[in-house]
């Protein structure tokens, strides 16, 4: 994938309000991310050359925090809490809920047409609300697999109207 | 007011020790560690070096600073039982294949585990599936070895300048790769192989070529010719554990050696590193008149080529259009030496011997090949002679020295400095500035270029003119340089890079050291070469002179460029 040269324009313009700073690396990572969903590889040595520092070194960054992602995301993302409450609370059955309803495959997986990235997140803070998860930035509790079910029917409708 | 530690009971001084690692060291206790180097940053990972601090504190040594009236214990039962388990855990993700690993007998873990008693581990042996990347000529990374200790990764980072190699991933998925997790070949590497130097276990080495050579040599219509780099010779030894006391009779007994093992010449790389001067001292001159793609960088560390190639094309002009030594050597070697054994071009073998991971690539350039078929065929490193030494079970140390073959063996003390840090700069001057007053030492003209610092600026005279030289070592530091000349901050006029730490003598190629005394008594073995022979100056090779006179056409026409220049391009 090529990106344009529109798209290195964003990316310039959030080097530029960071001053080019080699230490501020994390919160530009943060802002290409918010851009494009995820961490583009060309896009990383494009950050790389021009802070000076290396490729490497900014895929130990991007790897090392799993709030980064170096795989392109889809428009809705569903976070799970697999913590310790909402384990035992079985949020694995909502995972698999998750997976059978949207063919998703893997761990952190893209679902067909870009719709949804199905994440699961160590802990949300949320142990009361237990089993917990999140859709984009909307925080539901004790969620059963049926919920789950009507709550992804909801979107993907309105997905259909948008098209 | 002096300020004392107390180690083991022990009263003990310090001054501006930076770490209480080295004053430990000092007082002749071998502290264990595996992710400590004097050379760069502390970085504590190892955990090897703990010691009890004022019999409460157990703290790395090597990231701890002194503080005056410390009380150290570094042998306590707890200290004792800490190092196991750190070695036992370290074991346990280890993929233990000592038998038939390249590293083995020179494995830091395989000591350390030794030393430690270890002879039954505590913990489930899990090795993460990653594979062997084999992707370049030069190195080898094995992942499954890798110990996290970041050695390579601070030393590409700090000393080269480049960063190859960086961790990545966390907690127990954690790993040292390249950028993306991309093969060494598709990385940034210029193969310079200091990662597989300072790497502890094997999970870097250098790629061995050993198998295709014995294959050569057992083919019968075949004949395999043989050079081998200066540098060798000063450090062939310490596989042997051999004390060298004189560097030209180790060379004679590898000579004996490589002729035992049915190699059908053994030339020296000298001889085309004296070549190598002459051109490049006529290129500098002719340049420096023209004043034309100015500051001349030297160009036979094929670590620094690739390393301008790839990061600097636009100083590619800069660098001396001279093919390096093993270059010179293999053009020159397949143009004359079929004629000389009687045989056809394709049935003879070129081989070398040289000190550097980063060879083994440039024979692979297709620059330096001739109808498809690269001039070297094959470059072996000085640790894979030793191995060859050891598998055809001649004993070297027993060995009588025997000479080398001519014309390619034939040498100025010129052209073998040249393995040396400073050592292409003091052979050109030589070269260069004709002084022929006999009161002149040859040998001392120059040797002001020497040193240790890998960054050295010199001036000379040249007829009333003063040239700025500069010679250094380590990519770090080159890079610091051409950033400079981009901007005009300073007015070199020669630039001799290498890439590895004193020169070729410190190649990856060479036994891995990791005491600088090592690298400081090879340099010295060279320089005693040098004083020792009778010649010192290129244009005194008279063998040289009959080649241009015999193939070049006295150097006077277009063969010489095709022989022994090449072009650069950006990759």
């Amino acid at each position: 994938m090529k990106l344009s040269c529109i798209k290195y324009k964003i990316v310039y313009r959030i080097l530029e309000k960071n001053n080019f700073d080699k230490s501020r690396l994390i919160s530009i990572l943060q802002a290409v991310q918010k851009e494009y969903k995820y961490l583009p590889e060309e896009i990383l040595f494009f950050i790389a050359s021009s802070l000076s520092i290396s490729p490497a070194k900014i895929y130990g960054v991007a790897t090392f925090f799993t709030h980064f992602t170096l795989q392109p995301k889809g428009k809705h993302i569903i976070k799970v809490c697999d913590g310790t409450a909402c384990h035992i609370k079985k949020s694995i059955n909502l995972i698999d809920v998750l997976r059978n309803k949207l063919e998703a495959k893997g761990k952190n997986c893209l679902i067909k047409e870009n719709i949804f990235t199905v994440e699961t997140v160590s802990c949300l803070g949320a142990c009361g609300l237990a089993p917990v998860l999140i859709i984009d930035y909307d925080v539901y509790g004790q969620v059963t697999p049926d919920k789950v079910i009507s709550l992804i029917d909801v979107i993907l409708e309105q997905e259909m109207v948008k098209k | 007011m002096t300020k004392y530690l107390v180690v083991n009971g022990k009263k003990v001084l310090f001054n501006d020790e930076k770490n209480i690692l080295e004053i430990i060291r000092r007082e002749n206790i071998d502290l264990l560690t595996f992710c400590y180097y004097s050379e760069f940053s502390a970085y504590g990972s190892c955990r090897l070096c703990m010691v009890e601090v004022n019999g409460k504190d157990i703290l790395p040594a090597c990231s701890t600073p002194p503080e005056n009236a410390m009380k150290i214990r570094t042998n306590t039962e707890q200290i004792i039982e800490i190092r196991k388990i750190i070695v036992e855990l370290l074991l346990a993700n280890h993929d233990r294949e000592c038998t038939i690993c390249v590293k083995s007998k020179v494995c830091q873990l395989q000591t350390l585990s030794k030393r430690l008693g270890i002879n039954d581990i505590r913990f489930k042996n899990i090795v993460n599936e990653k594979t062997k990347d084999l992707s370049t000529y030069s190195l080898v990374r094995e992942p499954r070895k890798c110990v996290l200790c970041g050695t390579c990764v601070r030393f590409c980072d700090e000393v080269q300048g480049i960063g190859v190699l960086d961790f990545a991933n966390r907690g127990s998925q954690s790993m040292v790769c390249s950028s993306f997790n991309k093969d060494l070949e598709s990385s940034e590497c210029v193969y310079c192989g200091q990662c597989a130097r300072v790497c502890p276990t094997g999970a870097i080495v250098p790629k061995s070529e050993v198998d295709y050579v014995w294959t050569a040599l057992s083919d019968p219509n075949k004949k395999v010719i043989v050079a081998i780099a200066p540098a060798v010779r000063a450090a062939i030894c310490e596989v042997f554990g051999i004390v060298c006391n004189d560097g030209s009779e180790v060379a004679g007994k590898i000579v004996t050696v490589l002729h035992s093992m049915g190699f059908a010449k053994v030339f020296d790389i000298s001889f085309s590193a004296d070549m190598t001067i002459v051109e490049e001292a006529d290129e500098f001159i002719r340049r420096l008149e023209e004043n034309k793609n100015m500051p001349m960088f030297t160009s036979c560390c094929p670590a620094w080529v690739k390393f301008v190639e790839k990061y600097y094309p636009d100083f590619i002009s800069n660098l001396s259009s001279c093919r390096s030594p093993q270059g010179m050597y293999g053009s020159v070697a397949k143009k004359i030496i079929p004629k000389m054994l009687g045989i056809s071009k394709k049935d003879l073998v070129v081989v070398s011997i040289m000190p550097c991971t980063a060879k083994k690539f440039e024979a692979k350039r297709i620059e330096l090949s001739k109808d498809g078929i690269p001039d070297v065929d094959y470059v072996l490193t000085t640790q894979e002679l030793a191995r060859m030494i050891e598998e055809s079970g001649l004993q070297f140390e027993k060995l009588k020295p025997s000479l080398f073959d001519m014309p390619l063996g034939f040498k100025t003390g010129s052209g073998i400095i040249f393995g040396n840090s400073g050592g292409v700069t003091e052979a050109i001057l030589r070269n260069i500035v004709n002084n022929k007053s006999n009161k002149i030492d040859e040998v001392d003209q120059f040797s002001f270029v020497r040193g240790e610092e890998d960054l050295r600026e010199i001036k000379v005279n040249l007829n009333k003119r003063e040239l700025n030289v500069a010679i250094i070592c380590g990519l770090k530091n080159a890079r610091k340089a051409l950033e400079d000349i981009r901007i005009n901050k300073c007015k070199y006029n020669f630039l001799e890079v290498m890439a590895c730490p004193g020169g070729c003598i410190g190649g990856a190629g060479q036994p891995a050291y990791t005491n600088l005394s090592v690298r400081r008594a090879r340099t010295k073995i060279l320089y005693e070469i040098d004083k020792a022979m009778e010649l010192h100056k290129p244009q005194d090779n008279l063998y040289v002179q009959k080649i241009y006179k015999d193939y070049f056409d006295n150097s006077n026409n277009c063969y010489v460029h095709e022989y022994l220049h090449t072009k650069y391009k950006h990759k």
